[in-house]
């Protein structure tokens, strides 16, 4: 049977973990290798690193550490944040990221998700939406630059269409409006973007709870859930967060 | 020694990576007399049929697949080079495998979401030595199009449930190969290419770093 996911994110500045660094016996916290190889011992489906580094160095940082990830991980991994050319991509690839995530630059041209999909094909290629809601009644969501600062007036859910239909093997979908509450994932946002695509779904933004992961693939359909706090923070393992989901019916690996 | 077989796909690195993982060395490499001395042979891959049958062909290394495989070496097929082992795919139309395997290689149905990207359950129909500590029905990491399709029944090792039941896994022999990617299905996994290490040298037990503890 096809399994649900369980996604922990890492943010990664100049090659250092920023946030995700509260494992009590670790040696070195700020690792990104050495904290990925724990969320795999503990039973974590995939790996995303969230490249936050502002400045010229980034491409070489974040290729660096695509190749350290790679020496060390045995369970799928993706690269995200400032991606923008096909020779990023290819640059990460090549260094052994699984796949590479994509966000204001495919919004900014939607044509880079055809150029890597065609020639890295559409499994590696994840399109990150970050979408805020506009307008309640009907319910209504844009899609956001720079980390939810600058809107771009376009509708989320008719861009995922679009992402996937240029290539997009995935969407990592993050709700602007539930990113750090604890809230929950915005359901409706998600349920909106499964039902517009055929590509697996990843809901981002909000978990507080055990329950949120089951309530967003339950009703919503999300095909994995990702994931920051509750489990750098060590409220929950991921075993936890996988027992619970089992309980609930959702299959997973554990 | 260990042979990774290298025809310029991606994903090598990784599998050799694997194999240190587990305490064994394998080269990774296209040399067909490197092949002949190799004690077991790795065939991985991703990329399309048609095209990695070529670049097969034209590194020369067709032929020292076939004949190493029928001089019994331990032969482990990953993802693609699962299906390279079969007669032909459809997804390279005129375009003959090693057909070490009989049968051919079907895209998945329109029914399901394709590509097939995630965690999947194999179950195992019967007793294999690369299965050794490995429960029925473990996950492992999928990412595929296309399936296998065995003609002859007893060739099956695993099956796989997405959509339809498909053939995850063959055994024939001295060959065996699997649909998913060992490599990146975790503990496992890893385990699975420790058994691969088991069977093609005898006697030999791993250093232990695949029991749990990574520190």
């Amino acid at each position: 049977m096809h399994l649900k996911r369980i996604i922990p994110c890492l943010d990664v500045d100049k090659g250092r973990v920023v946030k995700g660094t509260n494992f009590v016996d670790i040696r070195d916290a700020g690792d990104p290798v050495e904290l990925a190889s724990r969320y795999d011992l503990e039973g974590a489906d995939e790996l995303v690193f969230l490249d936050i580094t502002a400045s010229h160095e980034k491409r070489d940082t974040i290729v660096e550490l695509a190749r350290h990830c790679a020496e060390e991980l045995f369970i799928p991994f993706t690269i995200g944040g400032g991606i923008r050319t096909e020779d990023d991509v290819r640059a990460l690839l090549n260094a052994g990221a699984d796949k590479v995530s994509l966000n204001s630059a495919a919004l900014n041209d939607p044509g880079v998700l055809a150029v890597c999909a065609r020639r890295y094909g559409s499994q590696c290629i994840v399109v990150a939406i970050d979408a805020k809601q506009v307008s309640a009644d009907p319910p209504r969501w844009e899609a956001f630059l720079n980390g939810g600062r600058v809107s771009t007036g376009r509708d989320a859910v008719a861009w995922a269409r679009e992402a996937v239909a240029q290539g997009a093997g995935e969407i990592l979908l993050t709700s602007m409006d539930r990113d750090g509450t604890k809230d929950g994932y915005d359901i409706p946002l998600t349920r909106a973007v499964v039902q517009a695509v055929n590509v697996p779904v990843i809901a981002s933004g909000g978990a507080g709870t055990l329950d949120h992961l089951v309530e967003v693939v339950r009703d919503a359909g999300a095909d994995a859930v990702l994931a920051a706090s509750i489990f750098h923070y060590h409220e929950y393992t991921i075993r936890e967060a996988k027992e619970h989901m089992a309980a609930a019916g959702i299959p997973v690996r554990i | 020694m260990l042979y990774v077989i290298d025809y310029g796909s991606g994903n090598l690195r990784s599998v050799q990576k694997a194999f240190e993982r587990v305490g064994v060395h394998a080269e990774v490499g296209s040399d067909p007399r490197r092949m002949s001395d190799a004690k077991g042979l790795v065939l991985p891959g991703v990329g399309a049929f048609g095209a990695a049958m070529a670049d097969l062909e034209r590194r020369g290394l067709v032929e020292p697949i076939v004949e190493r495989i029928a001089a019994g070496v331990p032969f482990l097929g990953v993802c693609l080079g699962l299906q390279l082992l079969f007669e032909r795919s459809e997804e390279s139309p005129g375009v003959a495998g090693l057909g070490i395997i009989r049968g051919d290689v079907r895209r998945l149905p329109d029914t399901v979401k394709v590509p097939h990207i995630g965690w999947n359950q194999a179950d195992i129909l019967r007793d294999c030595d690369l299965f050794d500590g490995i429960p029925d029905s473990s996950a492992f990491y999928f990412v595929h199009s296309y399936v296998v399709v065995p003609t002859r029944p007893a060739d099956v090792l695993t099956t796989t449930e997405y959509g339809v039941t498909f053939v995850s896994g063959v055994s024939f022999e001295n060959v065996a190969a699997f649909q998913f990617h060992p490599e990146k299905s975790s503990i496992l996994g890893l385990r699975v290419y420790e058994n691969f290490a088991r069977r093609v040298y005898e006697g030999w037990e791993p250093a232990g770093a695949v029991e749990g503890d990574d520190a």
